[in-house]
């Protein structure tokens, strides 16, 4: 059954609102969840002011400017700040998203602030940084990679270029968990639903023209939980930093479920 | 080394944060119907079951079911079947494969509503205007 309520320990507590920077003419105000291994507090939402005369567009660059200007203890993952990594996958004013490709100004949902919060329904580490071992679990058990019986080309395993472009849309995902953690779904039975990104990437090889255990795939899917929990809720879609669409994909796999019956 | 004791991991928040979108709403809106259906199909076969019993009870389920009350409960019993029923057609499409463009699935769950609502206030017009 699902549980709507945060447990006791995950229930947030006011936080502390740091001084504004001074002889700033334009400040931002960003909301930002804090929790700390170190101590038995719960967690608490902390409020800084940016400059942003003096920080730059994303909101990625205003928390390493909260970083380096006001509170160090700050945390937070980021890497290549051009959403290729995935590592800033994060929950801002509402929405999940990449730190690094999302405008400060695209959040301003109500007027001049930003709240920043984790991953939704993940086990927080510290801050903003989620544990996402399931999830790459979830991954690693659809078994990401080319599978075949017949004995391999001299060369490489060819592939037409229609069928090449079956894989659009899809080998793009850089498993930054925006979608899986956006997802009611995945939030009430995470433990047994694969969730949409593992589920795109199952849809990925399913249709890859060289792989040959199609049929295995599909078995392995066959399961009230770990495909059939899609409710065509579409967060995934609406979440995904790279524009795709694992809602599309999971009706695609349901599809081919129905399809190799008739 | 000496043992280090952590606190346990907290759940990020969720449902509590996440920001609203029709698809989501529309989602949630065709569970609630689908268990309100549970309610107004009992109420159908108390009335069917009155109907059997003889004039008497007709007589007063008639009257509860036209009473302000009743027509009340029955108006938002028939908004959920409708509503359950257009947010099924709009599943229907979707499991199809269909509609899963981002202007596309917004608008197909948020005209479910005013489709849902504009049925409801059809069906209750057309019925007072033949009784």
């Amino acid at each position: 059954m699902a549980e709507f309520n945060l447990p006791q320990n995950s229930r947030l507590v006011a936080g502390k609102t740091w001084p504004k920077p001074a002889g700033a003419s334009k400040l931002t105000e960003f909301k930002v969840y804090r929790w700390s291994p170190d101590d038995t507090e719960n967690p608490r939402t902390d409020t800084y002011f940016v400059d942003r005369e003096d920080c730059g567009p994303m909101v990625l660059d205003a928390l390493i400017w909260i970083k380096s200007k006001i509170d160090p203890t700050l945390t937070f993952r980021r890497s290549c700040r051009e959403g290729i990594c995935g590592s800033c996958a994060m929950n801002m004013d509402g929405k999940n998203g990449l730190a690094c490709t999302t405008g400060i100004d695209e959040c301003g949902g109500k007027g001049n602030k930003v709240a920043i919060y984790p991953l939704p329904h993940m086990p927080v580490i510290k801050d903003l940084v989620p544990d996402l071992t399931r999830f790459y679990a979830q991954h690693a058990s659809i078994e990401p990679w080319l599978k075949t019986t017949t004995p391999a080309p001299e060369k490489e395993w060819a592939q037409g270029k229609e069928d090449r472009e079956k894989l659009d849309g899809l080998y793009e995902c850089i498993l930054c968990a925006c979608c899986s953690t956006s997802c009611p779904s995945y939030w009430w039975n995470g433990d047994r639903y694969l969730g949409p990104a593992a589920l795109l990437q199952a849809y990925r090889w399913l249709i890859d023209s060289r792989d040959e255990a199609t049929g295995e795939r599909l078995d392995d899917l066959e399961d009230p939980f770990r495909l059939y929990r899609c409710h065509t809720i579409m967060n995934c879609a609406n979440a995904c930093p790279k524009g795709l669409n694992p809602a599309k994909a999971i009706a695609e796999v349901k599809k081919m479920m129905v399809t190799r019956q008739v | 080394m000496a043992e280090v004791k952590q606190a346990a991991r907290p759940l990020s928040p969720h449902l509590q944060i996440y920001r609203w979108s029709w698809t989501m709403a529309m989602s949630i809106a065709h569970r609630a119907t689908g268990c309100a259906l549970y309610g107004g199909t009992v109420l159908i076969a108390a009335w069917l079951v009155a109907a059997a019993s003889g004039p008497a009870a007709f007589e007063t389920a008639q009257w509860i079911a036209g009473s302000i009350l009743g027509r009340l409960v029955l108006f938002l019993y028939s908004f959920a079947l409708l509503h359950h029923m257009v947010g099924g057609l709009r599943h229907f499409v979707w499991d199809m494969g269909y509609g899963y463009e981002p202007q596309t699935r917004m608008n197909m769950a948020k005209y479910s509503v005013f489709v849902s609502g504009g049925l409801t206030l059809l069906v209750w017009i057309v019925a007072y205007v033949v009784r």
